[in-house]
């Protein structure tokens, strides 16, 4: 058993540093994750771990397959589509969704297209699905410091957050605050993604932060648990993906996901408020 | 005599350059139980939202008395009902003002949660999810954080629509209530018997002012039958409105008039 769980990650060093990387995201991305499910963005989520593409595509042109510029290139491009995006939406008869689609398909082909005029199709493969075995301190102080933002700036804006996606239009009729809400809260999805893109890369590091949420959702019906139990399916997608890609020899960041994925799955069928609770547990009701 | 609690100056509101509420001028005392009753689409739900300022006006101004605190129940909530909270989570909404961000709830705020939620009678409900709420316990509900807010003045946009009429009864017992207290309140309303009833003011609205005072005056056979001629409909090539000679403005004019086209370049450039 020990040989199982632990060994891989006393022994290894590349194992420390991609359980590290790992669980710092989860801590971020998860609850960041549960807000865009409720407020029903989910798909923004992916759609803005393309956008980022482009960003980290032209650090990856002038300075190869480098962190620092990757990471600022996708920031910056990140930033631009979630605003502009939002912008579009919130100032316009646009709704986010269709916004959200124009920007971040545009947004793909070039990103495609930049990476193709210096790459081979390894590098791509980089850039998109990510190298968590291969996090050198430089990510993990990233990571770190991108997990310290996020967990300060919801901890700050909680309650505006909730406001926002509870009852919108009574916070604009008692405050200004929804608007930088909003891009505040997109601000740090793009934060996360860009952290997680190193890791997961761009497709799959919305996996970590939408599957916990999804699963959270079938267990609990109050937002803060809610985030608990998304951190927690997260880390523990982490710890089993990292030993299922270490005993199997299988790429890490699809195994984290496919595991996560896999709690989602089981969510759905035997969480609290899951398929069989729901739909096969009729039979006693109370009297009023 | 005090400062009035609102103030219409010459207001127009509306969306794309087509009026909802037209030049609408006049002063609601402090204290007063106002209805405002017309047709559909008759500007009333869009009134209330240039009061409460979600709405910026095309022309002219709303003037809310210095230092009123204003509580707003709109016809159609933005609620997402779905969104896992519990009543006692949607009723603290309305302490918004007081604790905003950062500010913590105190032990008084939680009794004032409570009592707020045993006078619409859902005493009990505090850890209800709120997807499992029928339609008129949520009204209620957004009573109680009507009443949290403590406002002086109070906007409550067809509060009675799918209320049972006990519930009813409750409500307008709060409203009464209200008014005792000195509190400004304004209700849109669809039930003519039940303004007649409890409401002493009424703005009778048909995008213009067609009434405006005494409720038996205002709701006059007469009144009514002008405002029920109302035509609901925008006209995109309506002339621009020229109310005020000398200052045209950029917003159409409902009914078309003789001269459209001449009227149409006219204000264009004054517009410009």
């Amino acid at each position: 058993m020990y040989e199982f769980l632990v060994a891989p990650f006393v022994e290894f060093g590349f194992m420390q540093r991609a359980l590290t990387g790992s669980l710092l995201l989860s801590l971020s991305s998860c609850p960041v994750g549960v807000f865009l499910m409720l407020r029903r963005m989910s798909l923004t989520g992916d759609a803005m771990a393309h956008a980022i593409l482009p960003g980290a595509a032209v650090g990856f042109l002038f300075f190869g397959l480098q962190i620092l510029p990757m990471t600022i290139g996708g920031l910056v491009v990140g930033m631009v589509v979630a605003l502009g995006a939002g912008a579009v939406s919130r100032f316009t008869v646009q709704k986010e969704d269709a916004s959200m689609a124009a920007f971040y398909l545009i947004s793909l082909a070039l990103g495609v297209l930049i990476v193709s005029l210096r790459g081979t199709s390894v590098d791509l493969m980089h850039v998109l699905f990510g190298t968590v075995l291969a996090l050198n301190n430089e990510a993990l102080a990233l990571i770190a410091s991108i997990a310290a933002i996020t967990i300060a700036t919801l901890g700050i804006f909680w309650r505006g957050l909730v406001a926002e996606c509870l009852d919108p239009l009574f916070l604009r009729s008692v405050s200004r605050i929804g608007t930088p809400v909003h891009f505040i809260f997109l601000a740090l999805v793009v934060l996360n993604l860009v952290g997680g893109f190193q890791a997961l890369g761009t497709l799959l590091s919305v996996g970590l932060m939408m599957l916990p949420a999804a699963a959270a959702r079938f267990w609990t019906v109050r937002v803060e648990p809610m985030c608990v139990v998304a951190l927690a399916i997260g880390m523990l997608s982490c710890v089993a993906g990292l030993l299922i890609s270490y005993h199997f020899s299988l790429p890490s960041g699809p195994a984290i996901i496919l595991s996560a994925g896999t709690i989602y799955l089981a969510s759905i069928l035997i969480g609290t408020r899951g398929v069989v609770l729901t739909r096969y547990h009729r039979h006693r009701h109370r009297t009023a | 005599m005090s400062e009035p609690a609102l103030v219409f100056d010459d207001l127009t509101l509306g969306y794309n350059s087509h009026p909802a509420v037209h030049h609408l001028s006049g002063a609601v005392e402090r204290g007063a139980l106002m209805a405002v009753v017309g047709p559909n689409g008759s500007g009333k739900s869009t009134l209330m939202k240039g009061i409460v300022g979600v709405l910026d006006p095309m022309e002219g101004a709303v003037r809310v008395g210095k230092g009123l605190r204003t509580a707003y129940l709109p016809q159609q909530s933005e609620i997402d009902r779905s969104f896992p909270a519990r009543v006692l989570d949607l009723v603290r909404l309305g302490l918004w003002r007081e604790r905003g961000l950062l500010g913590r709830y105190t032990r008084h705020d939680g009794e004032r949660l409570r009592q707020a939620l045993s006078a619409v009678g859902l005493s009990g409900f505090e850890n209800r999810a709120i997807d499992t709420l029928s339609g008129g316990q949520m009204q209620r509900a957004l009573f109680a954080r009507v009443l949290v807010q403590d406002a002086d003045l109070i906007l409550l946009d067809e509060p009675f629509n799918a209320v049972d009429a006990k519930t009813i009864g409750d409500l307008i017992g709060l409203i009464e209530h209200w008014q005792g207290e000195r509190r400004t309140v304004i209700v849109v309303a669809h039930d003519l018997e039940l303004v007649r009833a409890h409401f002493p003011t009424t703005l009778l609205l048909a995008r213009k002012e067609i009434a405006w005072g005494n409720t038996v005056d205002a709701l006059s056979p007469d009144n009514l039958f002008r405002a029920r001629r109302f035509n609901e409909a925008w006209s995109e090539n309506a002339p621009w409105c020229e109310e005020h000679a000398g200052h045209a403005h950029g917003h159409d004019h409902p009914e078309i008039g003789k001269g459209a086209q001449a009227a149409l370049s006219q204000s264009h450039k004054g517009a410009a």
